[in-house]
């Protein structure tokens, strides 16, 4: 357990590429422990939860952020099949640091082996022509049977870790996950920053956008190859089981509430950062799983969404009217 | 070609907007649709009818250069379908219920898609925004800018579609099957703009399952069953038994519906 919580204490080249991101952290903990000095907050103190906390502020951005175009492609589940694989690429990397006597994070791995799995889901589903739920369910069970198998035949040392990575833990987030996570949540708000325009057009309308010139195939692909780069970041808090709901949940209560694209990306981020808060601060009152409580929270907020979005339309401000009952009315869209 | 006559074009010396020269295509072995030779200039309205499963679809993908001829060969605006980059020219309006995905999104957000193949990875600038308020209010869609599209009728819907082609500043506009669950009073108004958009020398290519609505108001139809029936000018198709033909049955339904 110790040798995968283990901070930047070896100084390999890994450790090198991340020393900027170390210095953050350093000041990000600073910070953290003066406002656990500032608001009495007891769990504000500890430098394990400075790391959680980041790392739970960085998913309630990247996971609605993403999660916004996979919900609205109706992909919600390739995020569930790459978590799955995700965890294959955990014991690959447990099951190598063990048998080469390694300390190389485990979440690189799983980076590498999520990716590679995005790319063949991308590939099967570019080969038949849609995305399809059977080749979605044979990656998913594919990935987690190779991570048991692999972690079964390295018994007894390794299965004492498994736990963390299914269910997440707040506890564990070590320095050097911390910053593989910033590094992540680099590329992936940079990456969505870019492509937006792209990945908003092939989401909304993929004809319209081929026919508009632009490559449908590739924007796939950079999607689920960022969906991979967010469960992987997400999972040290939320777990393999779990971590999908993060891409799901928020969006699906913005999308109850909002009238825009862009309103709708920031509603989702602000419903996940109050899950993702709330979560981690029931989680550690109540010595429960931070990831079940923020979905919990989540889901709760989606429940309220869904109320809100109902008053909304029962007043006639709302979001999604019946169709026809404005149909052709020039008159009435003045004094909205 | 009537419609070539009325516009004062030589077929010759400016490129069709879309051409076709012996087009075979076929998803597996058995062809979709064979043997297609067609030309489109600049300013026609024509209607590409055909019972379903005819090919119509495909043949729009070969037009549009979503797919590539297995013979034959495909062209835009004098490239062939395969080098054409100019996706901008392109004007697409899909099926209303393909388009009614459940997004939170207003009809200004849509509209603004079609300047993306301007900007590429920037933002829009002022020029742009006021391309992409001229074109709502070409469709008279000004007063449902901020509305969701989610909130609006079938017919409104569409013309927010249009909107985004002209925004795009698109001369070639190509609709699926655009009034289907579109409610009556609106389908008129919709024709009246892609006439008025013919007008000012937008070419139109409908893919119709209507009869009714093609006859009305095309200038030029092609009949489809994996080959072409007719094509030629509404008037004559009318009056052939090229329908008979491609459709079977189904043909009695042109003599009730006018």
């Amino acid at each position: 357990m110790n040798a995968l919580v283990g901070g930047p204490l070896q100084a390999g080249p890994i450790d090198t590429a991340l020393a900027p991101f170390y210095w953050f952290l350093t000041l990000w903990s600073q910070a953290m422990s003066w406002v656990a000095g500032a608001t009495g907050l007891e769990l504000l103190q500890y430098p394990f939860m400075h790391r959680a906390v980041l790392v739970g502020l960085c998913i309630g951005v990247m996971a609605p952020l993403i999660g916004t175009f996979l919900v609205h492609r109706q992909l919600a589940l390739i995020g569930d099949a790459l978590a799955h694989t995700a965890f294959a690429g955990v014991a690959v990397g447990l099951f190598l640091n063990a048998v080469l006597e390694l300390s190389v994070s485990p979440y690189l791995t799983a980076v590498v082996v999520a990716m590679l799995s995005a790319l063949l889901i991308e590939l099967i589903s570019e080969a038949t022509d849609a995305y399809n739920d059977v080749s979605m369910a044979i990656v998913l069970s594919t990935g987690f049977a190779l991570g048991t198998t692999l972690i079964s035949i390295n018994a007894g040392g390794l299965a004492v870790g498994v736990n963390q990575f299914l269910f997440g833990n707040l506890s564990t987030v070590s320095a050097e996950n911390a910053a593989i996570l910033l590094v992540l949540f680099g590329v992936i708000v940079t990456t969505v920053a870019v492509t937006r325009n792209q990945l908003l057009y092939v989401t909304f309308d993929e004809t319209a956008a081929a026919v508009s010139g632009l490559s449908v195939t590739w924007y796939n692909r950079i999607m689920v190859m960022l969906t991979a780069l967010v469960v992987v970041g997400a999972m040290q808090i939320m777990g393999v089981i779990l971590v999908a709901a993060m891409l799901v949940v928020p969006v699906a209560g913005a999308t109850q509430v909002s009238r825009s694209f862009t309103e709708s990306l920031l509603v989702s981020v602000v419903l996940a950062e109050l899950a993702v808060i709330l979560g981690i601060g029931v989680a550690y009152y109540g010595e429960a799983t931070a990831g079940g409580v923020i979905v919990l929270v989540a889901v709760a907020i989606y429940v309220a969404a869904v109320g809100i979005g109902r008053l909304q339309r029962r007043l006639g401000d709302d979001p999604a009217l019946e169709l026809d009952t404005i149909a052709a009315d020039d008159g009435e869209a003045t004094s909205d | 070609m009537s419609a070539l006559e009325d516009a004062g074009r030589d077929p010759e010396s400016s490129p069709a907007v879309v051409e076709l020269s012996d087009v075979t295509f076929g998803y597996t072995s058995a062809p979709v649709v064979e043997d297609i030779s067609l030309r489109i200039d600049a300013g026609e309205y024509v209607a590409v009818v055909g019972p379903n499963g005819s090919g119509k679809s495909t043949l729009m993908k070969l037009m549009l250069g979503l797919l590539h001829p297995d013979e034959g060969a495909a062209s835009l605006f004098g490239e062939s379908s395969r080098r054409f980059d100019d996706g901008a020219r392109i004007g697409y309006v899909a099926q209303h219920a393909s388009a009614a995905k459940e997004m939170p999104i207003t009809v200004r957000e849509v509209v603004k898609m079609g300047r993306f193949p301007h900007v590429g990875f920037g933002r829009l600038s002022a020029a742009d925004w006021a391309i992409v308020d001229d074109a709502l209010e070409t469709v008279g869609m000004t007063a449902f800018a901020d509305r969701r599209v989610t909130q609006l009728s079938g017919g409104q819907r569409q013309r927010a579609f249009i909107a985004r082609a002209l925004a795009s500043e698109a001369d070639l506009l190509v609709l699926d099957e655009p009034t289907v669950g579109v409610d009556v009073e609106s389908v008129e108004a919709f024709y009246d703009l892609l006439a008025s958009l013919n007008d000012d020398g937008i070419t139109v290519l409908l893919i119709e399952h209507d009869l009714g609505a093609v006859t009305e108001h095309a200038e030029r139809v092609v009949c489809l069953n994996r080959e072409i029936y007719f094509d030629g000018p509404t008037a004559e198709f009318v009056e052939s038994d090229a329908l008979g033909r491609a459709f079977g049955t189904a043909a009695s339904f042109l003599g009730g519906s006018r």
